[in-house]
């Protein structure tokens, strides 16, 4: 079974959203990292880009399949994980911590609010597969 | 029911008594001085270098690196390579949509002609008439194999002629709409079981591709056609036929009316003719342009990946748009002249430098005379009759996702043994060890565990029989010793390789420092 | 003749197993009247030797095939070494396909990363891929994958490119929103007017120029990238004779980003114009946005090396119409050709085979000069072409030439430009000996009065 934290936010694209007052940190789930496999690259935008809600930010890819990813929440990039050019690896074997993919400045912290809870986010992955 | 048999499989320890296993780079080969060739000495007065060229302009790194070998070491270098691997003259290789069907030396003689192989691309006309002769009389068989009367043979693979075909599509609707128009037209539907080069071709040729959904039973979802045809931006519609499940798309003529009456044109991906040649023709089932693959229906070789050829053919209303040259004949009977002509102002342009892949012509025009008309059915006849004798014969053990009558290739998937953890890949590896090179797998994208499998006519009964019990006997393996089909294969020089690695840090090439630190 | 491995009665037997009461009903899925009532309006069968009779027939009416030639523009007579054609001719390399299963395709796959080395070594850049279908196609790849890097629309094209070159990247580009704007040449040095870049500027993606250019004439490259660079666009080198690699300067060590060639040169006959192999080399922070087939090292569990096709993402297979390209078959064989040419011939062969073509070249355009009537209307360097003006009409000399001594003495530019009517290209390599370059000049001479 998937690790899915409680603390987090979690969208139904399978990205998941750490709030620290204004600043969203956003990564993806263990489930995704599951789905896809080993994580060989990941594409990540550069810092001061603006995306909007549900706007894909960059891949994630594994040895034979593409993921576009999504920010759930609308703001500004200050920081992305350049670690992961390095050690793609952090994806799938800490995607909480380590393999956390960018940091943004929320336009709207009250966004966070209309993603789902670890509980709702564990049964929509469940839903999903069957 | 024939008796199936089952094969024992030997364990074979890594272990060699030959060097073959272990023959390294040629760069790791390579030792100063050694030399592989020899020239006639240079016959006119020489100059200093300095003087013809200026030393700018001059190489001045004494190209380091390149390898200092002998012929002798080129050609053990090469053969013993060449051990390890599989090819369509040690067995069957039934990738699905790949066609793997026997390569004939006679074909490869006729190539190798040396008053084709030696002519010159920009030789004149009036000097090559022989070889444009072989351009016309093949454009004239696959006009007639095809239904469809206008041809180019300068698409050089299979994917490269779909661009020019929906680069054609492109050019007929601009000419027909008008440029303004038309642009309200840029859709592409393309099903979901399509190959991938499809919606790449598409984009290349500036459509956005809208999926097309596949019914229950593996076909063209026409509910969903004639939805996706109702907005008036349908520029036309890419269908394999048979589509990649095996299957004919029995509604082809509905098909085709749908997209016609929508304003749009049916492009037909051809990769799948080895079921059709000589038994039906798409020209007659509406499609107004097609590619083909000279590689799989016309039986040149793959060569590891190429060279392919990847004729384009078309209604007569899409002639005029045909990439130039054309290749014409200004007479009949025997002072016939065959001409380059590029007089077609709306033509979508050239495609490639020169004709297009030539040797790949010679050969298949070598199959078509060698088959004749009725060898190319009797070689269609049999690769339907070798696939639905797979398909039946795996039935009892795999599971065939769809019902329906596959044509040349079938599609099974690893949902019964997934039960047990064995997927597709394991099964793929494991049959390696019986000596088949594996299916293709995977693909179609929507079969989830697909494994398609196209036997085409190059196989005899026995070795059907003897790969329908290597499949066998691995669906009983998943599930009395799961362990031997997961760590398959057991047989090969190396085993599964490590692609997460090498596509994180990939290494592209031999550098002479990474040699010295492996050493 | 035919290949089909079962008798009448196996399929008959077959067909019963399965249940299926004749072959017709197999095509039952088919609508009838689809299906043909009659058979296909093509000769019957033929045997091999009526088949080889034919074939030699047609041949025979190729009567440039047996002359002694001039001829390059994109396609070169080299020397062969007989190995080549024997070991690409081994079953092991030609009846495989793309090597999707590493165990069983090591031969192919180690293969093309030599290839791939050796196109790096060659053109001195970072990487290269398993090949494209042929230089023009290669050309007009690149000019894409500019646009993609550079999110720029317009690329400025020497006009001193193979003509048919910018045909087909004209051909791919009109659809992609890419203006190709051509940039002119000088007519006295037969090389791109750097000057003249009028339409450069930030919204360039990319100069594309060719050298040894169309003419023979070699560019200078290395200050093509610097004005490339200066507004943050990329330098495309194409080269259509390979064998210049051996002696020039490499395009990789000029600066350039995209290096694109025609690597017909290295033991692949001329065959009429194909199949050839197009190389395909850029710098290593490119590697996500090369088009086509790579091939890189990886290893088993057990710590042995091997080689697989890598990067696969970028492919359409999988990233479908987001993909690099729609390219999939790759020039397998041919790559092989060349891979083995390159090694038989080595560092060493390489080197000399470019020397000869250079020093019977201006060997030739020197005699050239001293006769009457004909010019050299270009002074820049070249390596192993170059244009020769007459003092009569080129198409008609070069045709008597051929009738009438026996050589197809170089090509005439009125064939690609109306208006360059006294011009041909003239081609030289290590094979033409100095008795033929001998009997040319003779015949030109003779013939152009």
């Amino acid at each position: 079974m998937a690790n899915v934290p409680d603390n987090l936010h979690y969208s139904k694209d399978h990205e998941w959203v750490r709030v620290d007052g204004d600043t969203a940190v956003i990564g993806i789930t263990d489930h995704a990292q599951d789905q896809l496999g080993d994580v060989v690259y990941v594409e990540l935008p550069k810092a001061g880009e603006e995306f909007a809600a549900n706007d894909s930010f960059g891949s994630v890819e594994s040895v034979k399949a593409v993921s576009e990813i999504f920010t759930p929440v609308t703001g500004k990039v200050t920081e992305t994980n350049d670690s992961l050019n390095d050690e793609p690896e952090k994806v799938n074997k800490d995607p909480y911590d380590e393999g956390w993919m960018i940091k943004m400045k929320m336009r709207n912290a009250g966004e966070v609010d209309s993603l789902l809870t670890a509980a709702e986010y564990e049964d929509f992955t469940k839903a999903e597969s069957e | 029911m024939s008796q199936w048999t089952n094969y024992s499989i030997v364990m074979i320890n890594k272990v060699t008594t030959h060097l073959s296993p272990n023959e390294a780079l040629i760069f790791e080969r390579s030792q100063t001085g050694r030399a592989g060739f020899m020239l006639p000495a240079l016959d006119v007065d020489e100059l200093s270098l300095d003087e013809i060229i200026p030393r700018e302009f001059q190489r001045d790194d004494d190209l380091a690196g390149m390898p200092e070998v002998t012929e002798v070491d080129v050609v053990r270098h090469f053969t013993r390579m060449s051990t390890w691997n599989y090819s369509i003259d040690q067995g069957m290789y039934p990738l699905g949509s790949c066609t793997m069907k026997y390569n004939s030396r006679l074909n490869e003689k006729v190539a190798r002609i040396a008053d084709f192989a030696n002519l010159h691309p920009l030789a004149s006309e009036s000097e090559s008439q022989g070889a444009l002769e072989v351009i016309y009389e093949l454009q004239q068989h696959l006009a007639e194999i095809t239904g469809l009367p206008g041809v180019s043979l300068q698409p050089a693979a299979g994917a490269h002629g779909e661009m020019t075909g929906i680069m054609i599509i492109r050019a007929f609707i601009d000419a027909r709409d008008g440029k303004e128009e038309s642009a309200n037209r840029r859709t592409m539907l393309i099903p979901d079981s399509a190959h991938g080069t499809n919606p790449a071709s598409a984009h290349l040729s500036g459509f956005t591709v809208k999926t097309i959904k596949s019914t229950a039973e593996g076909l063209t979802d026409l509910d969903h056609l004639r939805e996706l045809c109702a907005h008036g931006d349908v520029a036309g519609l890419m269908l394999t036929n048979p589509n990649t499940l095996g299957l004919f798309e029995r509604n082809i003529q509905e098909i085709c009316r749908i997209v016609h009456d929508a304003g749009g044109l049916v492009y037909m991906d051809g990769a799948n003719m080895n079921a059709l040649v000589g038994i039906a023709r798409p020209g007659d089932m509406g499609v107004d342009v097609i590619h083909l693959n000279l590689h799989k229906t016309f039986s040149t070789p793959h060569g590891g990946g190429g060279p392919g050829s990847g004729p384009c053919c078309c209604t007569k209303g899409l002639e005029p748009f045909l990439p130039v040259p054309r290749i014409v004949s200004t007479a009949s009977g025997s002072d016939r002249i065959f001409k380059l002509d590029y007089n077609y102002p709306q033509s979508i342009g050239r495609v490639k430098a020169f004709l297009g892949n030539y040797g790949m012509m010679l050969r298949a025009l070598a199959y078509t005379l060698t088959h004749g008309y009725d060898g190319l059915r009797e070689a269609t006849e049999t690769a339907v009759l070798n696939a639905r004798y797979i398909a039946h014969g795996l039935l009892s053990d795999y599971d065939k996702p769809f019902n329906g009558d596959p044509m040349h290739e079938v599609v099974f998937t690893d949902k019964r043994q997934a039960r047990k953890g064995v997927h597709t890949l394991d099964i793929a590896k494991r049959l390696i060890d019986y000596g088949f090179h594996p299916m293709t797998i995977y693909f179609p994208l929507i079969v989830s565990g697909a494994m398609l499998i196209e036997p085409t006519e190059s196989v005899g009964r026995q070795e059907l029989d003897q790969f329908i019990d290597a499949m066998r006997s691995i669906a009983k393996e998943a599930v009395e010793d799961p362990e031997l089909v997961l760590n398959a294969p057991h047989s090969t020089r190396i085993g599964r390789l490590d692609e997460a690695a090498a596509a994180r840090k990939p290494v592209l090439r031999w550098k002479a420092s990474a040699a010295a630190h492996a050493s | 003749m035919r290949y089909i491995p079962n008798s009448p009665d196996e399929r008959a037997d077959m067909l019963k197993q399965i249940g299926v009461a004749s072959i017709e009903n197999l095509f039952d899925s088919i609508p009838k009247e689809l299906r043909l009532s009659d058979h296909l309006n093509v000769p019957a069968a033929m045997s091999e030797l009526e088949l080889l009779k034919r074939f030699r027939e047609m041949g025979a009416r190729n009567k440039s095939a047996r002359r002694i030639n001039f001829l390059g523009g994109g396609a070169y007579s080299h020397y062969v070494p007989t190995i080549v054609d024997h070991l690409i001719s081994r079953s092991e390399f030609f009846t495989a396909y793309t090597p999707y299963q590493p165990e069983i395709s090591q031969g192919t796959l180690q293969s093309i990363f030599e290839f791939q080395t050796l196109v790096c070594q060659l053109t001195g850049m970072d990487i290269a891929n398993a090949s494209m279908y042929d230089g023009s196609t290669a050309m007009a790849e690149a000019v894409l994958m500019a646009e993609r890097i550079t999110k720029r629309s317009k690329v400025i094209v020497s006009s001193a490119v193979h003509p048919q070159y910018l045909e087909v990247a004209q051909t791919y580009v009109q659809h992609a929103g890419i203006n190709l704007h051509e940039a002119p040449y000088c007519a006295e040095f037969g090389t791109t007017l750097t000057d003249s870049f009028s339409a450069l500027d930030e919204s360039t993606a990319a100069i594309v120029v060719q050298s040894p250019n169309f003419f023979g004439c070699i560019e200078d490259v290395a200050a093509l990238a610097e004005r490339a660079h200066s507004v943050g666009a990329l330098l495309i080198v194409t080269v259509t004779e390979a064998m210049s690699l051996g002696l020039l300067k490499s395009p990789g060590a000029c600066g350039a980003d995209i290096v694109v060639a025609e690597a017909q040169s290295f033991g692949v006959p001329l065959s009429f114009g194909g199949p050839y192999v197009g190389l395909f080399a850029t710098r290593d922070k490119y590697a996500r946005q090369i088009p086509g087939r790579l091939v890189g090292e990886a290893y088993d569990k057990n710590g042995r090396r091997g080689f697989v096709l890598t990067l696969a993402t970028r492919e359409q297979h999988i990233r479908r119409e987001k993909a690099t390209s729609n390219i999939c078959t790759n020039e397998g064989l041919i790559a092989l050709a060349a891979t083995i040419y390159l090694e038989t011939m080595g560092r060493r062969g390489v080197q000399e085979a470019a020397r000869q073509c250079a020093q019977k070249a201006h060997y030739a355009a020197r005699e050239i000069a001293t006769l009457d009537g004909f010019s050299l209307p270009y002074s820049g360097p070249f390596f192993n072409e170059f244009i020769v003006r007459a003092p009569v009409e080129a198409s008609s000399l070069l045709d008597r030439l051929a009738q009438e001594k026996g050589i197809d003495g170089g090509i005439a530019l009125s064939r690609f430009e109306s208006t360059r009517e006294y011009d041909f290209l003239v081609c030289v390599t290590e094979t033409n000996t100095r008795e033929q370059i001998d009997l040319l000049v003779a015949g030109i001479d003779s013939l152009g009065h």
